[in-house]
């Protein structure tokens, strides 16, 4: 009877342990998002830096985000055209390929290709920094590591991501017309015409940018954070990257229920 | 200051980004919303809209003219009042008629304007008097077997001749 009491406690001990830890790393987290906020303005002065992170995050993710976006943009096609054609309405593939990816594939499957290809990238960049003690060397030299390491890699994941969605939400349609039109034989006007006819640039071209520019800034925050607050050891490090990744993606989800709950409410 | 190749390709990345963001808004999306300063304010009281929503369009021989605007319930006369935003370019005679139909058989509901032959003009804050309700298909089934119960009654209760 003794020893079960001993090991719900423990249990106990561990579950407030580990939420006490979670509430302790938000706090810190806020402090740091808003000493970040407060040191970016070096990046306006040292653009030079700014560029390198946009080329670091937003040009080597180019890759793989048209080579996503041409394929995610070929599957909807298929599976749309599929479902569409049994109600005789296969002209409304291109609204229908045109709106998920505007809306919802565009910014979310872009973010977490972005999330995994550059945010555990920028992890790791920064932990690494701090393992080998170059961040303290920095401080040591009166060169402010928030400003000079975080800041420019925070902003420029926030500059590359909407730009990363609207290449992969084109790259889709692009997709969605190479199998709607040129393989299946939809009619190419009424594609177009549809999908111009539905979609709206304010309501769901605008709306899906915004979606991307606050998953943007939600995955490099998250990363930096990470790198930032990462155990100066090699195993550190891996654990940093794992939760960068999970906590991104989570993130992404999350927020993409919230922001959509209230950006495509009853209006059709 | 330098030129460098990263420039070069964050030059090429930033400029596929405004070619997809252009294409975006010129080839797949339209500017369907028209802006609410060139428009003018009409009302009109229906007895029944049917399914009619905020922002379905408004259309006059078939072409989009305009769109609802609001939707209220006068708990007066217990008619819904709705209000249409009609582009600036268009006028429609003081005796238009509005009704509203259905797109296709099971489409969404829009506004018709069929203009009458008046010489003057609705203008902002107007409202149109002649009005027809929109089609409800539950109504018209009944109507439909009503009548059809009636002209059975009918034949049997009439003498054979």
């Amino acid at each position: 009877m003794t020893r079960l009491a001993v090991v719900f406690a423990a249990v106990f001990r561990r579950i407030g342990r580990e939420t006490i830890d979670r509430v302790w790393r938000l706090g810190y987290a806020s402090r740091f998002f808003l000493a970040l906020l407060c040191r970016s303005g070096a990046v306006c002065a040292r653009h030079r830096l700014l560029f390198r992170e946009v080329w670091f995050s937003g040009v080597l993710s180019l890759i793989i985000i048209l080579v996503s976006g041409l394929f995610v943009g070929l599957v909807l096609g298929l599976q749309g055209y599929e479902i569409l054609q049994r109600y005789g309405s296969a002209q409304a593939l291109g609204t229908m390929v045109a709106l998920s990816l505007l809306r919802e594939l565009g910014p979310v499957v872009a973010a977490l290709l972005f999330a995994s290809r550059a945010g555990s990238a920028i992890t790791a960049e920064i932990g690494l920094m701090k393992t080998t003690e170059q961040l303290k060397a920095m401080d040591m030299m009166a060169v402010d590591p928030v400003a000079r390491v975080v800041a420019p890699r925070f902003w420029g994941g926030v500059i590359s991501m909407p730009l990363l969605a609207a290449l992969f939400s084109a790259m889709g349609i692009f997709g969605g017309w190479l199998i709607g039109v040129v393989l299946i034989g939809v009619d190419d006007g009424a594609f177009w015409s549809s999908m111009q006819a539905s979609v709206d640039f304010r309501h769901d071209v605008w709306n899906g940018l915004v979606k991307s520019f606050i998953f943007g800034a939600a995955v490099s925050l998250i990363a930096v954070f990470e790198g930032y607050d990462a155990e100066p050891t090699a195993e550190g490090v891996s654990h940093a990257i794992t939760r960068t990744v999970v906590t991104s993606a989570l993130a992404i989800l999350a927020l993409d229920f919230v922001l959509t709950s209230f950006m495509f409410r009853g209006v059709s | 200051m330098n030129r460098s190749a990263m420039d070069l390709w964050v030059g090429i990345f930033v400029a596929a980004s405004m070619v997809a963001l252009l294409f975006l808004a010129l080839k797949v999306s339209s500017f369907s919303g028209i802006r609410a300063e060139d428009t003018y304010r009409i009302a009109a009281r229906f007895d029944n809209i049917g399914a009619l929503k905020i922002k379905a369009p408004v259309r006059s021989a078939g072409v989009l003219v305009g769109r609802v605007a609001s939707i209220r319930f006068n708990d007066e006369t217990y008619e819904a009042e709705v209000e249409i935003r009609v582009d600036n370019r268009y006028r429609f005679p003081k005796d238009t008629f509005a009704s509203i139909y259905t797109a296709g058989l099971l489409g969404d509901q829009y506004v018709g304007l069929e203009p009458g032959g008046d010489e003057q003009y609705l203008a902002d804050g107007d409202q149109i008097v002649k009005t027809q309700s929109a089609v409800v298909l539950e109504k018209l089934i009944g109507q439909f077997l009503f009548s059809k119960a009636a002209e059975s009654q009918a034949d049997s209760a009439s003498p054979p001749r």
